[in-house]
């Protein structure tokens, strides 16, 4: 079981390097700052600015998190402390049900029924024109998506929230809103945290229903009603053609290499801030 | 009784998912003394307990007849308000559950609540409180501490002076030593024996040496009913009954 474990490290390692290599072609002419902040993106040119893709993957899964998490918390509320158990019973089944759709499905959800509410209505309101192919649809498709996995996880940690603490909450005179907002929470917040870093891990790598709804357009969204273009949907839309032209290839592997390495930095730090909450209302 | 009773049940029934847990209850606890409430595990106990405070409210198919008076006032009469009636009674369960925050948090808890909101009183009222349950030498250079930290013991009696925070009249104990230590037991203990003077103390407990130690008065129930009720020599040592006689000497458990 060791050598399983020391394997599957490994693997993410050579994931890593490999990608590494294959990408190295594209540093040998460009240097990495000019990757980073270069915003102008034509391949034909030999021009690689990743930073709109870069804020393109930001942006949409800021935007579902934003959307989803307060939504999350809500449900998850009442499922655990307001629902009957045969509501509950029927409810969450069918939530984990929504988790199984596949994503391209979503993404047709999205176009049929998303996409026009922010052109026609959401868009206008705010904003002179919108095509409707936004950070913003991407960002509520998104917020579906991951709606499932929070819903249920956070259930999860606000069940095991011992009884005996919502009473001793209780008996000195709180109202129940009063206990779950200042002590069950409280209590909950770093499986709260843990189920978020899960969720937007999930959403910096969806591509499908992400691409099919935001735009796709390689420029750095300046507004929520403008259209993106994330890390991922930029390698899958492009895969098929990179060939005919020079270090494009390279290119989407250091797309792919960024995504790597945004994820794992991100998992790196939450996990540092994770024990930082958990050390400090441990009990 | 010499006292004028504080709680006073009237044909008191608990149903819980259909079975009859509390048969036809019918006591007078008297105001300012220790009152224990024992009998063998499951007889219903901790049900009787939580009666006084609603606490059964938030438990699935429970249905609860008759009526509890506390200062007179019927606590399940539709219009009662249930933060106002558990705020009368300081709830110390059997392992403390301090709340996930620091040690001045857990005794300004309930002040806040309620309303207060100045610090000078919240720090008035968690030195006082701290004092009276014999923690504040040892935690007042650490106020702002996770009250986690705190040994079972101090956990308890920071319980027991987060309940008193908010000015009960009444403190239910529901085996509340049952956790802890020997000494930490005797620690509260003793602070129940002196707190008397001021609040009206229920206990649940299945030590009968416990009992016999801090009690003014025993109930004795059994299978979901009060078998027997009075001064604490009286219930242990001269047994009306004889399902008491057979308790106090072992014979059931």
């Amino acid at each position: 079981m060791l050598v399983l474990a020391i394997a599957s490290m490994s693997f993410v390692l050579l994931i890593g390097i490999g990608l590494y290599w294959r990408a190295s072609p594209l540093f040998e002419t460009h240097s990495l700052w000019s990757l980073f902040s270069g915003s102008e993106w034509s391949p034909a040119s030999g021009k690689f600015g990743f930073y709109p893709f870069i804020m393109g993957t930001l942006w949409v899964t800021f935007i579902a998190v934003v959307v989803a998490l307060p939504l999350c918390l809500l449900t998850a509320i009442y499922l655990t402390e307001y629902a009957k158990s045969s509501v509950r019973k029927v409810i969450l089944p069918l939530v984990n049900i929504l988790a199984g759709i596949p994503p391209v499905i979503y993404g047709v959800w999205g176009i049929f029924f998303v996409v026009p509410i922010v052109r026609e209505y959401v868009g206008p309101a705010f904003t002179e024109y919108s095509s409707g192919y936004t950070v913003l649809t991407g960002g509520v498709v998104l917020a579906v998506m991951i709606f499932p996995i929070l819903v249920s996880i956070v259930s999860e940690v606000l069940r095991t929230i011992p009884k005996e603490l919502k009473d001793a909450s209780l008996s000195l005179g709180a109202t129940k809103w009063e206990t779950i907002k200042k002590v069950v929470l409280k209590r909950a917040l770093p499986g709260v945290f843990a189920a978020t870093v899960l969720a937007i891990s999930r959403a910096f790598g969806e591509t499908v229903a992400v691409l099919m709804v935001c735009g796709n357009v390689p420029l750095a969204p300046g507004s929520v009603f403008d259209g993106g273009y994330p890390l991922p949907a930029l390698i899958a839309n492009n895969f098929g053609e990179m060939m005919s032209i020079p270090l494009y290839d390279a290119a989407l592997m250091f797309a792919a290499l960024l995504l790597f390495v945004i994820i794992f930095l991100f998992n790196w730090g939450s996990r540092i801030i994770l024990n930082r909450i958990e050390h400090k209302y441990s009990s | 009784m010499t006292q004028h009773p504080l709680i006073s049940v009237k044909n008191l029934n608990v149903h819980i998912d259909g079975h009859h847990i509390l048969k036809d209850i019918n006591i007078n606890i008297p105001d300012k003394s220790v009152t224990s409430i024992i009998g063998p595990s499951g007889c219903g106990k901790t049900t009787l307990l939580k009666t006084f405070n609603r606490l059964l409210d938030d438990t699935a198919n429970v249905s609860v007849t008759g009526s509890v008076l506390v200062d007179d006032e019927d606590i399940y009469a539709p219009h009662a308000e249930v933060t106002h009636i558990r705020q009368k009674m300081g709830l110390l369960s059997q392992r403390p559950y301090p709340l996930p925050m620091s040690i001045f948090d857990n005794v300004a808890y309930g002040p806040r609540i309620h309303g207060i909101r100045k610090k000078s009183e919240l720090e008035a009222i968690v030195e006082k409180q701290l004092k009276d349950t014999g923690l504040w030498e040892e935690v007042k250079d650490r106020l702002h501490s996770p009250a986690a930290k705190l040994s079972i013991g101090q956990q308890q009696r920071l319980c027991l002076a987060r309940g008193l925070a908010v000015e009960p009249e009444i403190i239910l104990g529901d085996e509340s030593t049952s956790a802890l230590d020997p000494v930490s037991t005797h620690k509260i203990e003793d602070l129940f024996v002196r707190l008397k003077e001021k609040y009206t103390i229920v206990l649940v407990t299945h030590i009968l040496r416990q009992a016999r130690r801090i009690s003014d008065y025993i109930i004795f129930v059994y299978m979901g009913e009060i078998i027997e009720f009075g001064p604490t020599d009286e219930v242990l040592l001269n047994p009306k009954e004889e399902l008491t006689r057979q308790y106090v000497k072992g014979f059931i458990s």
